[in-house]
């Protein structure tokens, strides 16, 4: 009877997840989704007290509080800009928790058949490597380690190695998984090193992409734990978050028009960008606050173009101000996010959104191009690659192919950037030298503080 | 595992990959961080099995495994739905912001 009960519990928690997830999916009712799927989650939990009996219930109450109050205070104290960093981390515990589910399910009960025995090693690989490839891209977003792709001489070679040595760990341990509890300790250790190796080789400017990836991860190994436990309410919900992780993931590959092994596997930025360096680029024209400021009071349009330097500079409630003071000055203000702006899925939206943008004001690349030719100023405030015309003129460059927002079609641009060094992947940016192109050297929240003062004159 | 159980999982796995791949794509960008950190949270779902793992554990090793597990899927859940919540409280569209 319990049984019966905390299984229609579980049917319930589906819909709850599903509903919920279908609600984020929408600016208005994105609240309300999250709180449906929430529920959901406690509602998955009270029925698996009922199916167990409140087992360990003293033991699982204190693991509970403790995580619960950790969980707390990362979400309350974590500052906006840190976000990425915060997201990675959160889900590499996910990840982490898979692992030990299944390891410590094969310690209650080693006798296990061959599909049972198989999916436990793939839920330790792929939990390990989320959890460790986490903690590497949240250090790398936090600035604790660098942003630069790790590389080194046989690296493929290795990591090829390692791929068969888990291949084979599977086919050993699905034979007979008793006598080869040494083996799990093995795969274990050889998954966490898997997750560091994987990402440190990834640079700054493919995290959105790795992260997408990861929050995928952490759901298949969540099913996966779910399977080996035999509980159908993991399977589901994992299943749902690999999903619609791998979707994620996706969509940000096309943003860059790589694949997804080239932004595994490439490298990127080791590449030496020679056909660019080699090039004379001209003369840059730099320009004042003060003569920019004429020439923004003078536009009827203007498009600002956030990327990673406006979180780094934490400079969105600036930029709102000052796109607040061109509204009042008649200037019709957008602002253009590139998918892959920042360093994750929808950066700039979350950061613009703190600082109480409107998100009508906020536009896609793709609503963005065609009206370009005639907006008057583009803004651009941080952002480098995305804005880089190599990546429709110059088949030579890494980023060719890639879709830009094209600000250099625009009557002016305007570049905020903190000095002529090239961003992410030593790229050249000859759009810095273009005739249109005026630059604002200097801190991107001082530039527009300098900016917002003329008005204010 | 039983065949017939093996079958229906499998069964269920196609089903649910489908429905997640119809449920995000059509996802607009803006949203892209709120929904991959609501996710995110949903794949704390292995506390479950954190819980039920602490239930049928015998062994001192396995109950720290099992309480580990429990934490770690705790902070995955509680943090997760804390933070898509405090990112979502901020996407305001121009008549209730003001």
């Amino acid at each position: 009877m319990m049984e019966l009960v905390s299984y229609l519990g579980y049917l319930l928690a589906t819909c709850l997840f599903i509903f919920g997830l279908k609600r984020l999916g929408s600016p208005n009712t994105a609240r309300q989704g999250n709180i449906i799927s929430a529920c959901g989650m406690f509602i998955g939990v009270f029925s698996t007290f009922i199916q167990t009996g409140f087992g360990g219930f003293q033991l699982i109450f204190l693991g509970m509080v403790v995580g619960a109050v950790i969980g707390v205070l990362a979400a309350k104290l974590v500052a906006m800009t840190a976000m990425p960093e915060m997201v990675a981390l959160l889900n590499g515990f996910g990840g982490g928790s898979s692992l030990l589910v299944a390891f410590g399910a094969y310690l209650v009960a080693p006798q296990i058949g061959v599909v049972t025995a198989s999916i436990t090693v793939v839920s330790i690989i792929i939990g390990g490597l989320t959890l460790t490839g986490s903690i590497v891209a949240w250090a790398k977003l936090a600035g604790t380690l660098p942003t630069r792709p790790f590389s080194f001489f046989g690296q493929q070679v290795l990591n090829a190695l390692i791929l068969i040595g888990l291949v084979v760990a599977i086919v050993m341990f699905s034979m007979d998984a008793v006598s080869h509890i040494s083996l799990l300790y093995a795969v274990i250790t050889v998954a966490l090193v898997l997750g560091v190796l994987s990402v440190m080789a990834i640079g700054g400017g493919d995290m959105p992409v790795v992260i997408a990836l990861l929050n995928s991860y952490s759901g298949i190994a969540a099913a996966a734990a779910g399977s080996v436990i035999g509980n159908v309410l993991l399977i589901v919900a994992g299943l749902l978050v690999g999903a619609s992780g791998l979707i994620l993931t996706s969509i940000m590959c096309k943003a860059m028009n790589r694949s997804l092994a080239n932004v595994l596997f490439g490298g990127f930025g080791s590449v030496s960008s020679s056909s660019q360096s080699d090039k004379d680029q001209g003369e840059v024209n730099p320009i004042t606050a003060d003569d920019a400021y004429f020439v923004l009071e003078a536009a009827r349009s203007v498009v600002i173009v956030p990327g990673y330097g406006m979180a780094v500079a934490q400079a969105q409630h600036s930029v709102r101000e000052l796109g607040d003071i061109l509204e009042e000055h008649g200037v019709n203000v957008r602002y253009a996010i590139h998918p892959v702006a920042g360093r994750m899925p929808g950066h700039m939206n979350v950061l613009l959104a703190e600082s109480n943008v409107p998100y009508e004001q906020l536009y896609e690349m793709d609503d963005i191009n065609p009206i370009i030719d005639n907006v008057d100023v583009c803004l651009v405030i941080g952002a480098n690659d995305v804005v880089n015309p190599d990546a429709l003129e110059d088949e030579a460059s890494p980023i060719y192919g890639m879709p830009i927002i094209e600000v250099s079609r625009s009557q002016t641009v305007f570049v905020m950037k903190r000095s002529m060094n090239p961003g992410f992947a030593g790229i050249q940016n000859p759009l810095f030298f273009k005739d249109n192109t005026r630059m604002l050297f200097g801190d991107a929240k001082e530039s527009l503080q300098a900016l917002i003062g003329e008005f204010k004159e | 595992m039983d065949l017939m159980v093996a079958i229906y999982t499998l069964f269920i796995v196609v089903l649910v990959v489908f429905l997640g791949f119809e449920l995000i794509s059509k996802v607009p960008s803006t949203l892209h961080t709120p929904l991959m950190s609501g996710s995110n949270a949903i794949s704390g779902i292995t506390l479950l099995g954190a819980i039920v793992l602490v239930g049928i554990s015998e062994t001192p090793i396995s109950q720290w495994v099992a309480f580990a597990a429990v934490v770690m899927a705790t902070i995955n859940v509680v943090g997760g739905y804390l933070v898509t919540d405090r990112m979502l409280d901020m996407f305001k569209s121009k008549d209730q912001s003001k």
